[in-house]
């Protein structure tokens, strides 16, 4: 793709700082993207694992009918914590912060993003927002219990901490905003020599759709909070009925933005899959403009369908009709990219390691999540299931077997670039099949369940459900144990890993054209991108390159 | 890229004092006139006659404060996307709350 150079001896961005300072404050007060992704990385997946546990706990209160391990009370706040905790804290910033802060730039051939202060910041807003998460878990009145929707009218009548756990959510947001802006800016003119806009890498395609939700639809969400805090200090009356307000405004208010939000958990995810599958299937990905369209209409789309969350929530007959409809729609470029992917492995010569080996497993769970949407999307069925497991199962098959599973995938895939060292393939296969069959033992279940009847967001159940919860909480313990593994197996590879080769899958794009770990400012030299992005004709020029 | 196109981009529009204290005094202005009119009843045009004023006010921010009128295309384009969004937001909406 380029003709960059990469001097053998050259330093890697962990030697070389872009102040002043060594140890933790060079890295508290660094401006370099990959150190910041790197933060993002420990912190997001502090988060991640705090969210796991509550998760196992909440399991583990279902394993038998009636109270087991704790009370309604506290099973409420274990929810609400699990939910604010995944959503604001893991999947939204997650891949965008992590991946897309470390490889933009490298992909695109830019030394660093537009505003890397900017970025700094971002990072310090993001631990802002999650101290105040923290802080609002040990103030007088408790942590939060309304469910990580926070929907009026419980949310103003509930004595807990919810303006604080809310407003944590609004300085989050600012987190995801400069993030997105610095992104746009970053695409639109730090393009290395070459790059043409259909020459970027997939991934830049996605990072830059999510860029543009992050920016157009997050302040929808700060003023509905601010609104909520409002109404529940002062009691303004815009969402309470004996006010003259409308309670169903809220909702709207609510979905216009995190209904867009899924997208921005899951676009970056599927970007990810159109740089993991054509490395290892050595073959030109198929249909690029259709996936790279496709994404541009998945974030347009995305914002046209949030009412189907309250199809049950009293809106109107018509608006019932036209955001299924829109829903259905939305579903196509979904679909689209799912053809692509699986049309650039007929006839590849394929390599199953590890990092396609989670893309497998996405492409399995995500159809599954993608296609049950389509039966809650369903006017009719959705009567039955709105509110039950299954609504739980679904969204767990899509972002956690969709958006988690590449978050792994994505790890596993650029691990070698990011910290120079590899991990145990052996472990790691056996991460990928023990997730998938956790995940499956774990949610599952679920879709029955909810089909039968049982309802989300409850501490206790009819004693037919038991056989079912059981195998879910089994499931969860497989899971626990898999993530025990794959953090270690990754931990133990950072510190005692064996060095990897510079390009140890036969990638292609810029990233792979540099050092692993690369060096401060990614290139020797700004490179010249001379072919598409997935042009593996170039993987012998890069042999010889690297002599 | 060559020297001219750089000397372009790097060029920027200086808008004079006068301008800005025009700009502000027709904020002002406007102000006054949303607050005057909202003490008449005009039914149901009164909305209509608030969002307008608005618009007028903000275009007024956008354009002059904010150097859009002055800046490249693209950036009128970016706000045009947020704007239409916007709309089809509004519009989506109302399907709901017009049949309720």
């Amino acid at each position: 793709m380029a003709n960059g150079t990469v001097a053998l001896e050259e330093k890697s961005f962990y030697e070389e700082s872009t102040n002043k300072y060594s140890g933790i404050l060079s890295w508290l007060l660094t401006t370099d993207h990959k150190r910041i992704g790197l933060l993002y990385l420990v912190t997001i997946c502090a988060f991640f694992i705090v969210g796991v546990i509550l998760g196992i706990l909440m399991r583990l209160e279902l394993i038998a009918p009636g109270p087991t391990i704790m009370e309604a009370q506290t099973y409420n706040t274990l929810f609400t914590l699990h939910g604010v905790i995944m959503i604001f804290l893991f999947i939204i910033p997650g891949l965008p912060a992590i991946f897309g802060n470390f490889f933009l730039p490298l992909q695109i051939g830019a030394k660093d993003v537009a505003f890397p202060r900017l970025n700094l910041l971002s990072w310090y807003i993001y631990v802002i927002g999650a101290i105040l998460v923290l802080i609002s878990l040990f103030l007088p009145g408790g942590p939060i219990d309304t469910g990580w929707t926070f929907y009026i009218p419980y949310s103003v009548r509930s004595t807990t901490n919810v303006s604080l756990a809310i407003f944590a959510a609004f300085v989050l947001g600012f987190s995801s905003i400069l993030t997105g802006l610095n992104f746009i800016t970053t695409v639109h003119r730090m393009r290395a020599p070459g790059m043409g806009w259909f020459r970027m890498p997939l991934f830049i395609w996605s990072i830059y759709s999510t860029a543009w939700i992050q920016i157009i639809a997050t302040p929808v969400i700060g003023i509905t909070i601010l609104l909520v805090i409002m109404e529940r200090a002062f009691g303004v009356g815009i969402f309470d009925p004996a006010l003259g307000g409308d309670p169903i405004l809220y909702q709207h208010l609510f979905w216009i933005y995190s209904h867009p939000a899924v997208y921005i958990m899951v676009l970056p995810a599927m970007g990810v899959v159109s740089e993991i599958i054509p490395t290892f299937a050595r073959r030109t990905i198929f249909g690029y403009k259709a996936i790279a369209f496709s994404s541009l209409a998945i974030a347009f789309v995305g914002y046209l369908v949030w009412a189907h969350h309250m199809f049950t929530s009293g809106i109107s007959d018509t608006a019932r009709w036209i955001f299924s409809l829109l829903t259905f729609i939305v579903a196509l470029p979904s679909g689209v990219k799912v053809f692509n992917w699986v049309a650039t492995m007929y006839k590849g010569s394929i390599d199953p390691k590890p990092p396609f080996l989670w893309v497998m497993s996405f492409i399995v769970l995500f159809s599954i999540g993608g296609l049950t949407g389509l039966v809650l999307g369903s006017l009719a069925t959705d009567i039955h299931l709105h509110d039950t497991y299954f609504v739980v199962a679904h969204f767990h098959y899509v972002m956690f077997g969709g958006t988690g599973t590449i978050f792994f995938g994505a790890l596993f895939y650029w691990f070698p670039k990011m910290f120079g060292k590899m991990y145990s393939i052996k472990w790691a296969n056996i991460s990928v099949a023990l997730f998938f069959i956790a995940f499956n033992m774990l949610y599952f279940p679920k879709f029955i369940m909810g089909y039968m009847g049982m309802p989300r967001r409850y501490f206790d159940y009819l004693p037919e459900f038991t056989n079912l919860q059981v195998i879910s909480t089994v499931g969860s313990w497989l899971m626990g144990i898999t993530m025990i593994i794959i953090f270690a197996n990754l931990i133990y590879s950072v510190k005692k890993g064996k060095k990897s080769p510079e390009n140890p899958w036969g990638g292609v794009t810029l990233e792979w054209h540099t050092a692993s770990p690369p060096p401060l400012e990614n290139f020797h030299e700004i490179p010249t991108v001379t072919h598409e992005p997935y042009d593996f004709s170039q993987l012998e020029e890069m042999k010889h390159e690297s002599k | 890229m060559n020297e001219d196109k750089q000397n372009k981009e790097n060029h920027e529009h200086i808008t004079p004092y006068s301008t800005y204290v025009l700009v502000w005094l027709a904020l002002i202005a406007l102000t006054s006139i949303t607050v005057t009119v909202s003490g008449i009843d005009f039914g149901m045009v009164a909305l209509a006659i608030a969002m307008l004023i608005a618009a007028v006010k903000s275009s007024l921010v956008i354009n002059i404060f904010m150097h859009i009128k002055f800046d490249e295309p693209i950036f009128k384009v970016f706000l045009m996307v947020s704007l239409f969004t916007l709309v089809i937001i509004f519009v989506l909406t109302f399907f709901d709350l017009v049949n309720r």
